[in-house]
């Protein structure tokens, strides 16, 4: 069966989106052929910086016949839609349509027609300018004379040839189609500096991957990848050096040569005083190359680098790994000075004073200063939450509220809260916005705060997702709980929760980690009134902001007749007291929305603990706000069940719930409250007396928190419980008896609820 | 001599050691091409794509080639002479090709050739960028070109300038100057460019010519420039900038602008007063997007001026339809 070679070959395409593309070309093909009507074995897509490839192979060589359907008006239908329906179906009279009939619609014209087999060429001539005139590119461009007329081909970088051929073992012949002023053919371009770029015909894939490395191009990106790390990691061996493995960069050179030649390049070892983390990224992000370390070291690189070349160049690579050395070398000293710059005192301190004062900041320090400026300039954290400045001033008082709860220093706390921010202004961080937080870390230590105050900076934005690791100091826990409730509670406030498809403000991964941090340590901290903090402290700017809007319309509203000054303010303050007011009204729908976000991010994250559904069901309710105590009530939960007085107990729970579901259903009448007047046995006594036994042991265990106790007592209700069931009637021919000792039994459920709902738990 | 040069120039514009050599050779190499060569624009700017013969004739249909040195302003980047790879004055050479021609990869090889980069000893790339200017309302596709891992070009296909799409599309190519050169002559400092390729005592470098310049500005950019006359600038660029264009409208509906020119340099002016008092870090993030906006404004309205003039290209009967 033949096989279909297609290349695309283009100027330069951005690496990170290659192999997505060559991805979609395969899909987008293969779907095409397959719908109308063609089938194949087997597909593969490659890549280099200039062309996607797909090789199809054992294409059927003509499609089977299709029947194709078109649906038409009902038979009722106006003359125009009728009409309308003829005109596009390309027919002259209704009566070459058939009738086909729905059981809701009725009876509606239909046009079957039966397309005979094609073929496969015609077929892939047909179907490839549509594909490649609409690829799905994320950002594309038009070139050249043709970019001036309307619908001129689109690709991610000029396109200049294509080649398209369909082979069988002897025969090769071209996929004749034209694309702008492209026409497909049999020809491809080798390496444009190792090969000497001339036209290449090739006749299928086998002879075209051959000609291709022939003329210096690895077609497998995946082998150029492997190439690359090997060739990497001799190198640095060879040099007594570890290199340092990083997969998304050997990714992404891969895509950036079609020959890799990998070299070695230095720089002085002075630079190593810069922390390694900003040296990688430079080295990384700006150079796309490869660090290395000495062995037996863990953070500290080595002053060599490793560099990927795409050519082999005449003198072994000397001049090209002398020139990347120089422009890393170029790029380190732009570092050294941005790492030094921000350990230096800023310009016009005295414009910062006002902004020092209301943080306390201490203008000698330069972390404080660039606090100072980070709240000066009204850098904006988001329009309608207001700047930088204010947020930070929230998650200072959230925090110095939460200090005290867990017993911390709320004087350290404070302190780390104001600096969390500061390395948004350093130099570092706006060149590299990922070291965000390390770099702050850092320069605290350096000027003299303490090593927990330092370490919160850093950790104040951990845990950044499911996996990564949950702070353990203290003072950096509170201050990222702070800093998270914060953004939860203010984009909840103006409406901005995450949908199915869209979460830009990752909140679903602040709010898990809010749960994983409040489970960090034995806190007992209820988040509902830390919740309301939060609202408390975004009020007061959310109002501003809604006021500034609403004067704004006053003052630009001609026809308005508060036209005078005074009418304006009277007006502005008027509203401020309703926007207060409807706020807070706002705040605990809100609130209980948020709420429920929480159980259910923490259903999600304890079910990937391993915690039985049923289990989290019978404990989590609505009002839970203290996840900690949760997770306790949960473990207990699963440990009493498992013994033998609580699988008894459960059982009991079941019955009472079920024979109570039971008659409710039936609208049985249940008395309100228990008369132990109309108890006519014994056993109806001895339940009573233990259920008030237990009420009253139970309620102090509980406001305790001692669950695993509540439990225990819970279980002193086993005995009389299966007696009564065992002994006793429930439907007494007296419907007030009955009454009575299902009001009984609906005491033992509620008294049990109080501590599980044992009816959502399995068994 | 080295291979590939258009015509045999004396020992002391070699670009290997000249600063001055190297322009001389680019200015011969597009001006065979066919492109104008031209002097740089006499007002302060950015970078070279702010000059008329860029942002405003990559605007309409008529075709368009030149080639020139511009002289770029970049107030922040400004290290008093002490940083050897930054300055805030330097030099970028610019072309400008309409309709980007098909082969423009392989001409842009040929002049690295052509100053002396042999491809066969360095490692030439090109690395996405997608290029976009917030002030000029322009955007374009294409790379960041290397040499051995060194930015020493940016190659882009306009897509969009002065917030009109480009039709047909030009391709801009802007060379860094003073990085070639380094890279040509070897040193690790611009300072130490040797510019008229003379020796010894007649030697004239890089830093003879512009350290002194370079401190001077550097005070000037962070310390001395006066805020608030650079505020009032602006304000007066930007309204001279509407009123010139308002002057000028075309007296009947389809006519000819009259006074597009005058009014883009205005452009020009509130860009670089603006870059000034960013240096001055006077301008905080929120007031910084509202300035881009003013003067992406500006350059709209000159852009869409521009369209009706004859250099726009627009105007004819073809264009009525």
């Amino acid at each position: 069966m033949p096989d279909l070679l297609l290349e695309l070959f283009s100027e330069e395409i951005p690496a990170r989106i290659q192999r997505k593309a060559a991805g979609d070309l395969k899909n987008l093909v293969t779907k095409k052929l397959v719908d109308a009507g063609l089938i194949y074995e087997a597909a593969r897509e490659y890549w280099t910086p200039c062309r996607l490839t797909l090789d199809i192979r054992g294409l059927t060589t003509k499609s089977g016949e299709i029947q194709k359907e078109r649906k038409g008006p009902s038979i009722n239908a106006p003359k125009a839609a009728i009409d309308g329906f003829l005109h596009a179906a390309k027919l002259d009279d209704i009566s070459k349509a058939e009738i086909a009939t729905d059981p809701k619609k009725g009876d509606y014209y239909i046009i079957r027609t039966i397309c005979h087999g094609r073929k496969a060429q015609e077929i892939i001539a047909d179907v490839l300018p549509d594909i490649i005139y609409n690829f799905p590119w994320p950002k594309s461009m038009r070139w050249g004379v043709t970019s001036a007329k309307p619908g001129a081909l689109r690709w991610i970088r000029p396109l200049h040839s294509i080649l398209c051929l369909f082979s069988t073992n002897t025969e090769s012949e071209i996929i004749d189609f034209e694309i702008g002023d492209i026409r497909s053919s049999n020809v491809t371009y080798g390496h444009r500096f190792m090969s000497s770029f001339k036209p290449i015909a090739v006749h299928r894939f086998s002879d075209y991957a051959i000609k291709l490395e022939k003329a210096k191009v690895i077609l497998d990106a995946n082998r150029r990848k492997e190439i690359i790390l090997t060739d990497a990691r001799n190198l640095s061996f060879a040099q007594g050096l570890n290199l340092v493995e990083d997969e998304d960069l050997a990714e992404e050179v891969a895509g950036l040569v079609e020959w890799p030649v990998v070299l070695m390049g230095e720089f002085e070892e002075r630079f190593l005083v810069i922390p390694p983390e900003i040296i990688r990224l430079t080295i990384r992000t700006n150079q796309k190359c490869f660090v290395t370390r000495k062995p037996n070291e863990k953070n500290n690189l080595s002053n060599h680098f490793i560099l990927v070349s795409n050519i082999e160049a005449k003198d072994g690579g000397k001049e090209v790994a002398a020139g990347n050395g120089k422009i890393v070398r170029a790029r380190i000293a732009d570092a050294l000075y941005f790492w030094r710059t921000d350990q230096m005192p800023l310009p016009d301190l005295n414009r910062l004073s006002a902004s020092a004062e209301r943080f306390k900041l201490d203008l000698k320090k330069p972390l404080d200063q660039r606090m100072a400026r980070l709240d000066h300039l009204h850098v904006t954290f988001h329009t309608k939450l207001g700047t930088q400045g204010a947020r930070v001033t929230r998650i200072a008082a959230l925090a110095a509220k939460i200090a005290p709860l867990v017993s911390i220093n709320a004087k350290l706390v404070r302190r780390a809260a104001v600096l969390a921010k500061a390395d948004l202004q350093t130099e570092v961080v706006t060149e590299f916005p990922e070291l965000q937080g390390i770099m702050g870390h850092k320069y605290a230590l350096l000027q003299g705060e303490s090593k927990n105050v330092s370490q919160a900076i850093e950790d104040h934005y951990k845990p950044q997702g499911p996996t990564d690791a949950v702070p353990h100091e203290p003072i950096s826990i509170i201050v990222a709980l702070a800093d998270k409730i914060d953004t939860l509670v203010g984009f909840w406030l103006i409406n901005e929760r995450p949908t199915s498809s869209k979460d830009p403000y990752a909140l679903r991964r602040a709010a898990l980690g809010v749960i994983r941090l409040a489970l960090a340590q034995e806190w007992n901290i209820h988040l509902m009134p830390l919740l309301q903090e939060a609202v408390q402290l975004l009020i007061c700017h959310l109002v501003e902001h809604n006021l500034a809007a609403y004067e704004q319309r006053l003052l630009s509203d001609n026809t308005s007749e508060l036209n005078r000054v005074q009418d304006i303010s009277n007006a502005v303050s008027l509203q401020k007291r309703k926007y207060e007011k409807e706020l807070i009204a706002k705040a605990n729908l809100v609130l209980q929305d948020l709420l429920c976000f929480f159980h259910d991010r923490l259903k999600i994250y304890l079910r990937e603990e391993g915690t039985p559904y049923d289990a989290i069901n019978a404990v989590l309710t609505p009002q839970t706000d203290n996840f900690q105590q949760i997770v306790r009530r949960i473990e207990a939960l699963i440990i009493f069940i498992n013994t033998d007085n609580g699988k008894k107990l459960l059982g009991c729970a079941k019955r009472a719930a079920n024979i109570l579901d039971v008659e409710t259903r039936k609208k049985t009448v249940i008395a309100e409250m228990v008369k132990p007047t109309q108890f006519l046995r014994k056993e109806e006594i001895v339940l009573y007396n233990a259920i008030i036994k237990a009420e009253k042991k139970i309620a102090p265990i509980l406001a305790e928190g001692d669950f695993s106790a509540a439990l225990t007592s819970l279980a002193s209700l086993r005995e009389p419980v299966d007696l009564f069931f065992e002994k006793i009637q429930i439907n007494d021919k007296d419907i007030t008896i009955r009454a009575n000792r299902l009001a009984l039994l609906a005491r033992v459920r509620a008294l049990m609820i109080q501590v599980a709902d044992f009816s959502k738990l399995a068994g | 001599m080295k291979e590939g040069y258009p015509v045999n120039l004396p020992e002391h514009l070699d670009p290997s050691h000249s600063f001055q050599g190297l322009i001389l050779i680019l200015q011969n190499y597009w001006a065979k091409y066919g492109c104008a060569i031209l002097q740089p624009y006499d007002m302060e700017m950015g970078a070279g794509t702010f000059h008329p013969a860029t942002t405003l004739r990559a605007l309409g249909l008529k075709p368009w080639k030149a080639a020139y040195v511009q002289p770029s302003r970049r107030p922040s980047d400004g290290r008093y002479g002490e940083n050897p790879n930054r300055l805030q004055h330097y030099y970028q050479f610019q072309v400008l090709l309409k309709p980007s021609p098909p082969d423009l990869q392989k001409l842009y090889l040929g002049s690295l050739q052509a100053i002396g980069l042999n491809t066969d000893l360095h490692d030439i790339r090109f690395v996405e960028d997608d290029w976009e200017s917030p002030t000029l309302g322009a955007w374009g596709l294409g790379w960041e070109c290397w040499c051995d891992g060194m930015e020493i070009s940016q190659f882009t296909y306009f897509q969009q300038v002065c917030g009109i799409e480009c039709s047909p599309v030009s391709g801009e190519l802007t060379y860094g100057l003073e990085r070639i050169a380094m890279y040509l002559q070897g040193v690790d400092s611009i300072y130490d460019l040797n510019f008229n390729g003379q020796t010894g005592r007649n030697r004239i470098s890089y830093g003879d010519i512009f350290r002194q310049a370079e401190q001077e500005y550097s005070r000037f950019n962070f310390e001395f420039a006066d805020t608030d006359l650079l505020y009032r600038h602006f304000i007066d660029a930007e309204r001279e900038c509407a009123a010139i264009l308002a002057a000028g409208e075309p007296k009947e509906p389809g006519g000819l602008h009259l006074c597009v020119l005058p009014a883009y340099d205005q452009c020009i002016k509130a860009s670089h007063v603006f870059n000034l008092l960013q240096a001055r870090g006077v301008i905080s993030a929120t007031e910084r997007q509202r300035y881009i906006l003013r003067v992406r404004n500006l350059a709209r309205q000159c852009g869409r001026a521009f369209l009706q003039t004859e250099a726009g290209g627009t105007y004819n009967a073809e264009s009525a339809r």
